[in-house]
């Protein structure tokens, strides 16, 4: 199975054992509030846990200022089971937090605090979730779907390195000294915090979309106020109890799970808010960025949609090349912004290449994430679901041939089975739109501009592959190919030390590496003049 | 066939005759309007018209984009080495430098401004922005990323692509310059949409880019208004990024355009009500001098323009007097008068604007202590004005009025300044006038704005980034940091041996 080999080679341990019967008490939840948790049951590890289901604000879990009656109901996306209910945020609650992190800009974070002592909270944080990796992937596989060891070792692995390589840029924000002229002026310029920051999160990767975003913007000394997504806000809550434990100071972090028409909105609306990061669909992404527009100008970074190619050449490793594409359709069921959905192979290798990677997707196992068998969960929701399935409908009638899957399964959960369409042409919504499920378009081209033509004919440019023995054309075409993340004889790999973002429709600005930290940051530059005397008039 | 702008300069300041054909500028000819209209151009020191020049439409937008296109995908951007992108940019620096006195002397014709200034800090700040970024042309780097043995990671700093530029009225040559020397230097090509009141440079320009020797396409300039070619330009689905400088509305407006079309790249550097904070302990004439040139300097129509002045209690009086007198010997008059220091207003429309917030002080109860009208009985002149009596939700302490209007206020101390100063939604720049050390420092930190200036103002410096905190903008320009508006990041990650 895909994941796994990459598992053991990215991590280079064995996979552990589920966790031991013990339960998750938390130090910080008055018993006396106890509507604002709930118990939850954890059947696969046999753990019975209390998480969060308040809203987070001033490091305090409370119930929506005006609307406490609003709940949002958390479904088992793969028994439709419910989990339990959080509190839905309001616009009010939005403004409560904003205000509660306007306050500790002004006065515990921000510029009130050394980039050491940033990095010290961080790091912390990082040991946190460290310690509590198997309850929290738990949590996160019980919510979102994917398999527990996944979810563990994937998401929460890469969310603690993510945490830490940001601590480490904490205190090591530079600005430039800038020679003028040295008989009269300095220049120089300061990257301060922007302030208070509105981040609208995700719910493919919860954990790790929250890492992705909170990370670079505490190192740089902003505070947050954080929507996760509605689907899946329960570990974005129980991270938040860890926030008080790192010891960070109360409003730096505040968490209303809320609708995005109302949540997200409100924030994107807000007057106080001096940037918003949004991870999510091109559409709302466009909303996001217009509600910005009109109201105060704050600044914007999208992580939006995508429809990335993976070509395939014939001098390429064919069973290798085969792997990668699964992994890039397939890892996450699909539900990736940068999972590789249209596949191009060169049409000398096209009939072996298909069959061999048929074979091998067939292999992967979609399963309930606590089954050890299980390589992918479920679909999300039912919204995803009845979509994906709208899709690979419209892929048939619209005359693609299907290669594998293609057949519902009967029974509870929204469990779909890798799907590979082929005899594809450019109109059909398959190829054109994201389906964010393991469906997969595979066409053919005959030479390497044709190759790098199909591959930028859309409006989308995050991710893209290929996969090619030839060293001169993995240049040509790395440099052709119209997208912000290229992977050459790999795909949807990620470093939390390269950056990530998407060229076209695909979003604005970039995340991860030093270059996150420039969506953070407002330059200032100050110009001094120590010599200049101004005669007047002149 | 577009018109030929002929016009005999017969000043002390500059004297010669300039001739050039004044049509759209696309694909490297020059062309009538899709429409074949044309638009006035107005001499605003005395309402009469200069000439008229082509008026471009959304259709000339698409053949400017189709252009610029073409351009990218052969013969620019990554088709074209740095080292040649900068021995253009050389190229069209000398001859701007041959022609500087002519192209001060359009500018101040066209927008009013003295030909001294102009010439001194108009067109020698663009040569110096065009010679800066030729320098960067060859020095565009991404980062290699180590991650592991089997795995090599890099970032290209590519260009974007097409984009789309939106310059103002108040510095036309300089605006430009700040627009396409970082574009071109990162590879991008450029639809430029100059000020429908001051086109005569950006199309004299286009003359020196084609004789420079740039491939067709690269620059091409549209001019027209902001609702018809503006609107195309930031609404249009193949320019992905859009540079604008001017107003906060009009701002608002690109990034809704951008949101709505296709999530273009947007950098915004727009108003401003920028403070002036004058210390006790200043050297008090430097202050006065620098305030002075902070708030009148280009008539006040300049973005950063100082016009909210905070003088502490002590010095106050004193600063007042002096102030006054400074403000008194600013000669108003013709821009090509060797003593002029002010010209007129651009226009009728940014004439009537600016007596309307006068008007409005006055009404509001705030006193004129100097100026506070017309100058003159023809062209759009206005006297150096100062109010002082107001309280901060006048509108001539809250709105920016781009006119030779400020507002002298008392204050106490440090808190007290910092919070009136910060009292505002613009965030552009700031200016402290101090010789303690520590204040300076403090004020400058504590100061919500892109540029602080100590012991000086309206000082500016290709180097230096330059943009807008809050409602000032997004991005910065100038600088290295302005290459980052021009460059679209790629992250490439090769396998080298990580078998899956």
């Amino acid at each position: 199975m895909a994941a796994k080999s990459i598992h053991t080679k990215l991590f280079g341990r064995a996979l552990l054992s589920f966790p031991s019967r013990t339960l998750y008490r938390s130090s910080h939840t008055p018993s006396t509030m106890t509507s604002l948790s709930a118990r939850i049951v954890i059947r696969a590890a046999n753990r019975e846990l209390e998480v969060p289901t308040g809203l987070f604000i001033n490091n305090e879990f409370v119930p929506s200022a005006d609307s406490p009656n609003d709940l949002i109901h958390l479904v088992n996306p793969a028994t439709e089971e419910n989990i339990c209910s959080v509190a839905a945020g309001s616009v009010k609650d939005i403004d409560i937090a904003v205000t509660a992190a306007r306050k500790a800009f002004n006065t515990t974070w921000g510029k009130n605090v050394t980039g050491f002592e940033r990095s010290k909270l961080l790091n912390k944080l990082a040991d946190l979730i460290e310690r509590d990796q198997d309850i929290l992937a738990e949590v996160e596989s019980l919510n979102n779907g994917k398999p527990f060891k996944i979810a563990r070792d994937f998401d929460i692995g890469d969310s603690i390195q993510c945490l830490r390589y940001y601590a480490g840029w904490a205190d090591k924000i530079t600005g430039q000294t800038i020679e003028v002229d040295n008989k009269t002026k300095l220049a120089f310029t300061r990257h301060d915090p922007i302030g208070v920051c509105g981040q609208i999160i995700p719910w493919n990767y919860p954990i790790n979309m929250w890492a992705w975003k909170v990370a670079p913007a505490l190192a740089c000394g902003c505070t947050i106020v954080m929507k996760p997504s509605e689907l899946t806000p329960l570990t974005a809550l129980m991270l938040s109890k860890l926030i008080v434990e790192a010891g960070f100071p109360p409003g730096v972090v505040n968490t209303i799970p809320s609708l995005g028409s109302v949540g997200g909105a409100a924030l994107s609306m807000h007057m106080d808010v001096d940037k918003v990061a949004f991870t999510g669909s091109t559409v709302t992404g466009r909303k996001v960025m217009e509600a910005a527009a009109k109201s105060n100008l704050k600044k914007v970074s999208l992580e939006l949609g995508g429809k990335s190619p993976q070509l395939v050449f014939e001098s390429a490793d064919l069973e290798q090349a085969a792997n990668w594409a699964c992994l890039g359709i397939l890892y996450n069921t699909g539900q990736d912004c940068t999972a590789g959905s249209r596949l191009y192979v060169q049409d000398t290798i096209y009939n072996k290449f298909v069959s061999l990677l048929v074979s091998k997707a067939k292999e992967l196992v979609i399963g309930d994430g606590f089954d050890e068998k299980s390589g992918g969960g479920p679909l999300v929701s039912k919204t995803q679901f009845d979509k994906v399935w709208r899709y690979i409908e419209s892929g048939q009638a619209q005359g693609a041939k299907v290669a594998l899957g293609g057949q519902k399964r009967p029974g509870k959960g929204f469990f779909v089975d890798p799907t590979i369409f082929t005899d594809i042409n450019a109109n059909m919504d398959i190829v054109r739109d994201e389906i964010f499920g393991p469906v997969l378009a595979v066409g053919r081209f005959k030479t390497e501009e044709e190759a790098v033509s199909l591959a930028n004919d859309t409006s989308y440019g995050l991710g893209a592959g290929l996969h090619s023995n030839d060293a001169n054309q993995c240049m040509r075409v790395s440099s052709a190919l119209e997208a912000g993340t290229v992977w050459i004889n790999q795909y949807n790999l990620l470093n939390n030390n390269v950056p990530f973002g998407g060229k076209k429709q695909s979003g604005i600005g970039r995340e991860l590496g030093s270059y996150a930290l420039e969506e953070y940051t407002s330059v200032k530059a100050i110009h001094w003049n120590f010599g200049e005397k101004l005669d007047w008039p002149l | 066939m577009p018109s030929t702008f002929t016009h005999e300069f017969n000043a002390s300041a500059f004297k010669g005759k300039v001739s050039f054909n004044t049509g759209l500028f696309i694909n490297g000819q020059f062309l009538d309007g899709s429409d074949n209209t044309t638009i006035d151009v107005i001499n605003p020191t005395n309402g009469k018209m200069t000439t008229s020049v082509s008026e471009g439409t959304p259709k000339d937008v698409d053949l400017a984009v189709d252009a610029a296109q073409t351009a990218f995908d052969t013969i620019w951007g990554l088709h074209a080495p740095g080292a040649q992108r900068s021995i253009l940019m050389s190229k069209l620096v000398a001859l701007m430098k041959k022609n500087a006195d002519e192209l001060a002397a359009l500018e101040a014709l066209d927008n009013g401004k003295t030909f001294n200034w102009a010439r001194n800090v108009d067109v020698a700040g663009s040569i110096d922005c065009i010679r800066y970024y030729a320098g960067w042309a060859d020095k565009i780097t991404g980062q290699v990323q180590e991650t592991t043995e089997d795995k090599l990671t890099y970032s290209r700093h590519e260009p974007i692509g097409v984009v789309g530029q939106i310059i103002p009225w108040n510095f036309p040559l300089l605006m430009m310059a700040w627009k396409i020397g970082p574009a071109l230097a990162c590879g991008n090509t450029v639809v430029l949409k100059p000020s429908e009141f001051t086109p005569l440079t950006a199309i004299r320009m286009c003359h020196l880019i084609n004789e420079a020797g740039f491939p067709p396409g690269v620059v091409n300039v549209v001019t027209g208004y902001g609702n018809t070619v503006g609107n195309a330009i930031s609404s249009h689905m193949k320019i992905e990024k859009v540079a604008f400088t001017g107003s906060t509305l009009v701002g608002r407006k690109i990034m809704e355009a951008a949101a709505k079309s296709n999530l273009k790249n947007v950098t915004l550097e727009l108003g401003g009500k920028s403070p002036n904070i004058i210390f006790d302990d200043a050297d008090i004439e430097q202050a006065v001098n620098w305030a002075a040139f902070g708030i009148f300097w280009n008539h006040g129509q300049t973005c950063t323009a100082g016009s909210r002045i905070y003088v502490q209690e002590g010095i106050y009086d004193e600063f007042f007097k002096r102030f006054m007198e400074k403000t008194r010997s600013l000669k108003v008059g013709d821009p090509f008068a060797p003593d002029t220091f002010q010209g007129p207003q651009v226009s009728e429309i940014q004439f009537n604007r600016i007596m309307s917030y006068i008007e409005s002080g006055k009404a509001a109860g705030a006193k004129v202590e100097i100026g506070g009208e017309r100058h003159g009985s023809e062209g759009y002149f206005i006297k150096p004005t100062i109010f002082t009596n107001v309280d901060p939700s006048m509108k001539i302490v809250q709105e920016e009025i781009f006119g030779p209007v400020c507002v002298v206020i008392k204050f106490k101390d440090e808190e007290d300044v910092i919070k009136q100063a910060n009292d505002t939604f613009y965030g552009l720049a700031a200016a402290v006038f101090t010789q303690n050390l520590n204040r300076a420092i403090n004020t400058a930190h504590r100061l919500r704005a892109g540029t602080a200036w100590i012991n000086c103002v309206n000082s500016f410096n290709s180097n230096v980034p330059f943009g807008g905190f809050k409602q000032s903008g997004i991005g910065r320009e100038c600088g290295d940091y302005a290459l980052t508006n021009y460059t679209a990041v790629k992250a490439v990650h090769i396998n080298l041996g990580h078998r899956m």
